[in-house]
């Protein structure tokens, strides 16, 4: 039986421990803020916190995360009103919005590394992430803007 | 040769405009509640709007019904259905906006409420081509002003007034004389009785009274919820007892299972199940490859069942479809005559007495959707009714379909539209939601069948593949005199139909016949090429290949004469007038040529537009250069310029985008950025890297490693969009598609100016580190 704290909440599991922490979240827990988007790393639409790290939950298994604390978008903030979250509202970022959660667990993961990156940090910091429908320009101002104050 | 006569099987062209019966009740039951009143279509006349569309002569037509479309709670809330699908334009914002303007709603009030798919009831709900706008901007504005007009005369007779005396003012109707004044909410029962007025006699809201359309101040409904993770798409459906399926479909187009061992899959943990899946034999429109299921308590599980299957295919006919071998066969028809479809003057005779000859020939591989969710589709059969939740771009279509497959009628079939992550095109093709309904009705469950980002790339319906060559003949002065474009690619109709060699009337009229400059002497011809996979509906479709060669050839024109590309452009493009192609029944996305004529005035305008704004020829650092492009296309027109910076190792990097589009009159310009924006992105990323090539008939890629796709790091820096302002009345013209034309051409023209080299075969790839 694994244990893991998901957004604050102990949660168990006792089928396969190589079970992607993905399909754990997705399927298991119903979770389904945490999307699929390439199964290998490449694309980061499933980028959860993992104690205070951005990970990719497909390639993250549910064993990896035993005894340690996951949040994913449902627990970022109670209200949806994390700075991040409060920014990518105001640019009015996402088009279809499916890598958007990824993108904003991957900006809040980078802002508690490093509160005021530059231009240039938050494009590095953010390539991890695709976004096909491409709103990476509003992307970029959002995350600056959650670092200066929203 | 088959590309005068449509696909039989193809959406939108096998069918005829459908008038739906006429049936008036005086007395409504009530704002909202459905009923046999559909009017007509087409609902546009000449009295109510000064522009026609197509519209109408999409299957089903258009529906324009208050009732349908609009409801009133006692609690003052106005419900407006969305009948397109979302994915990522902003149209579940958009439309019902528009009607909300007309009732003169207040937004923060109004919720959205997605349609299922139904054609009958709600009217095409096709969600491609560009459409949703033009199409959709003055039903909307009529259903908005119809409601509004059933509150205004329920108020008046509670008051006893004439209906002439009431307003609607945000939310509420007011009889100013007497400072009267009555929330919707407390209309609307009344408002239910009154009947609905004809459309003819509506009175649309005077356009500088709006308050939203044009504005740009609206988000889209589902912003807060994307941003919370609560946005509800096709992958997030979960029903009680839902199995977890995915297929192992035949890797080569067209083949077929010959055997398979379930036994190790079976094994592995969560695997509940290993069946076959039913294929159709290609080519069959949208219906299912066929293959192997693996059915778990979870995806994952699934997957890795998947991978531990033992699975022996017979590969058919396609097994020995190569990229390389093909591409050389393309170039060869190219350099011979093909099939004429738009002749003016004497191509070929110019082209034999001009001064100089300059020749380019284009190649654009194939290119993969890879919209973020890749298709995916909940289905729950029981007996002989069937109810989907999908992202789907064409919810009657899938309707359709689904009780096509499964052999049950169309009214026993539900289709709930989620939001769709991404679509591009691929979402208009149905066939995940096929391959659920087949699982479901054979476990007897509901199933969510999950395609794999290597699925998705393996077996989706691709972007064609093309040589364009273009041969242009100057005289002693430089002016151009002769244009011969043959265009070779293998026809989407191919999807549809076995044997199809030639280019379809909507493909060739994607640039490559309605080709804008006055030119003397022109030839568009179209040699054969047949297909060897699926072939489909890639977001800007044909105009990808067609604007990189035209709009290549334009630089290269200008290259060899000395001349600014800008002005070489405007040479070409020549005098303010209507464009008349020499072409038999000349396709213009739907519309008709009275309502969206070639216009070469609106053409030149975007062109000058954006390079006032653009700084065009302003000075760039050594190593960066500056490219232009326009295109017309789904009859809007827009240019734009690149500047590139090309380091020493042949690293490219976008500093500065700037795009001019004219898309007539508009509902939402920020979200018209947010497109132009994307567009950039998607044109850099398939000038980039956009290559899908075949071996012994197989896909070569297979996720975002080898498929790559443009990434933060290598995002344009900044992109500026710039909007023509609309006429009084004209039309609204398509947006979610032009902006991805002109950039390809507009970056490698810039390449050009930094480099020197002329880049004529996408992707770049290592092109420049040569």
């Amino acid at each position: 039986m694994i244990k893991v704290k998901i957004n604050g909440q102990e949660q168990s599991w006792d089928g396969d421990p190589d079970l992607p922490l993905l399909w754990f979240l997705r399927d298991e827990a119903g979770l389904t803020g945490t999307k699929y988007g390439c199964g290998q790393a490449l694309c980061g639409a499933c980028t959860v916190i993992v104690d205070k790290q951005a990970v990719r939950a497909c390639i993250t298994s549910v064993n990896d995360v035993a005894g340690r604390e996951v949040t994913t978008i449902e627990g970022l903030h109670p209200n949806g009103d994390h700075p991040v979250q409060k920014a990518w509202r105001q640019v009015n970022v996402p088009q279809c919005g499916f890598c958007q959660a990824g993108q904003i667990m991957q900006a809040a993961a980078l802002l508690m590394d490093n509160p005021k990156p530059s231009h240039d940090q938050i494009r590095e910091a953010m390539s991890g992430n695709i976004c096909r429908c491409g709103c990476y320009q509003r992307i970029e101002n959002a995350v600056h803007l959650a670092s200066t104050g929203v | 040769m088959n590309f005068i006569g449509y696909p039989s099987k193809l959406r939108g062209f096998e069918k005829h405009i459908r008038v739906e019966k006429v049936s008036r009740r005086s007395i409504l039951k009530g704002l909202g509640v459905s009923g046999g009143f559909v009017l007509a279509a087409p609902v546009m006349s000449r009295q109510a709007l000064a522009y026609e569309t197509g519209a109408g002569k999409m299957p089903h037509g258009v529906v324009v019904d208050p009732r349908v479309f609009v409801s009133v709670g006692p609690d003052g809330i106005v419900t407006i259905v969305g009948h397109r699908s979302e994915m990522g334009t902003g149209v579940r914002t958009s439309l019902p906006l528009i009607v909300a303007e007309e009732m003169e709603a207040d937004w923060s009030r109004v919720k959205v409420q997605q349609a299922h798919g139904d054609e009958v009831k709600f009217g095409n709900q096709d969600t491609d081509g560009s459409r949703s706008t033009r199409h959709y901007l003055i039903p909307m504005r009529q259903i908005g002003a119809a409601a509004r007009t059933m509150l205004e005369q329920a108020a008046a007779k509670r008051w006893g007034v004439s209906a002439t005396e009431v307003k609607a003012v945000n939310h509420e109707i007011v009889h100013s004389a007497s400072g009267r004044k009555l929330g919707f909410g407390e209309l609307a029962a009344d408002a239910a009785k009154e009947s609905v007025p004809s459309i003819e006699g509506l009175k649309l809201k005077d356009p500088k009274n709006f308050r939203y359309l044009g504005k740009g101040q609206i988000g889209i409904v589902d912003l807060h919820d994307i941003t919370t993770g609560k946005a509800h798409y096709g992958a997030d459906v979960r029903l009680p007892g839902m199995k977890y399926a995915v297929i192992a479909r035949p890797p080569v187009t067209g083949g077929k299972l010959v055997k398979f061992e379930p036994e190790e899959a079976l094994k592995v943990p969560g695997v509940e199940k290993v069946m076959q899946v039913r294929g159709w034999p290609w080519p069959s429109k949208f219906q299912p490859l066929g293959g192997v299921a693996v059915i778990a308590r979870n995806t994952g599980a699934a997957i890795k069942g998947r991978d531990a299957l033992k699975l022996t295919w017979d590969d058919g006919p396609n097994g020995k479809y190569d990229s390389v071998a093909y591409r050389k066969e393309l170039e060869e028809a190219s350099r011979k005559p093909g099939l004429v479809l738009r002749k003016e003057g004497d191509a070929d005779a110019a082209l034999k007495s001009a001064d100089k000859v300059i020749v380019g020939e284009y190649y654009i591989p194939h290119l993969a959707h890879v919209s973020m969710e890749p298709p995916v589709a909940v289905a729950d059969v029981k007996g002989d009714k069937a109810e989907i939740w999908a992202p789907v771009q064409s919810p009657g279509g899938t309707r359709e379909d689904v009780a096509k497959t499964l052999g049950i009628p169309e009214a026993n079939v539900t289709v709930n539209v989620t939001l769709l992550g991404g679509g591009f095109g691929r979402k208009s093709k149905c066939d995940f939601a096929l391959e659920a309904a087949l699982l479901s009705k054979e476990l007897g469950a509901p199933v969510k069948v999950q395609w794999t980002r290597e699925d998705d790339i393996h077996n989706g319906f691709l972007h064609t593949v093309s040589v364009e060559r273009i041969e242009a003949g100057l005289d002693k002065s430089g002016k151009v005199i002769a244009w011969r474009h043959r265009s070779v690619a293998p026809s989407i109709a191919s999807t549809f139909a076995a044997g199809t060699v030639h280019q379809a009337p909507f493909e060739i009229g994607m640039g490559l016949v309605d080709m804008p400059f006055e030119i003397a002497n022109i030839s568009c011809e179209n040699p054969e090429a047949a297909a060897f996979t699926r072939i489909g509906w890639f977001r800007s479709v044909s105009n990808i290949p067609r604007a990189f060669a035209v709009q290549s050839m334009v630089g290269e024109i200008a290259q060899a004469t000395g001349r600014d590309q800008k002005d070489m452009l405007l040479e070409l493009i020549g005098s303010p007038r209507i464009v008349k192609p020499n072409v038999k029944d000349l396709w213009n996305y739907g519309e008709p040529q009275d309502s969206y004529p070639i216009d070469t005035a609106r053409l030149r305008k975007v062109v000058e537009l954006v390079a006032e704004k653009g700084e065009w020829g302003r000075k760039v650092p050594k190593g960066h250069g500056l490219g232009i492009a326009v295109h017309r296309s789904f009859v809007s027109y827009i240019a734009t310029i690149v500047e590139v910076a090309v380091d020493d190792k042949g690293k490219l990097t976008v500093p500065r985008v700037d795009t001019a589009i004219d898309c007539g009159t508009y509902v939402n310009p920020e979200r018209i950025a947010s497109q132009i924006e994307g567009a950039a992105i998607m044109g850099l990323s398939l000038a980039k890297y956009g290559e899908i090539t075949f071996k012994d008939g197989k896909v070569q890629q297979k996720n975002f490693d080898d498929f790559q796709v443009v990434r933060m790091d290598e995002s344009p820096v900044v992109t500026n969009v710039y909007i023509v302002p609309p006429g009084p009345d004209t039309p609204p013209s398509g947006v979610g598609e032009p902006g991805v034309p002109p950039f390809a051409p507009a970056l490698i023209n810039a390449i050009f100016a930094a480099t020197g080299k002329r880049i004529r075969s996408l992707p770049i790839g290592k092109q420049l580190e040569a």
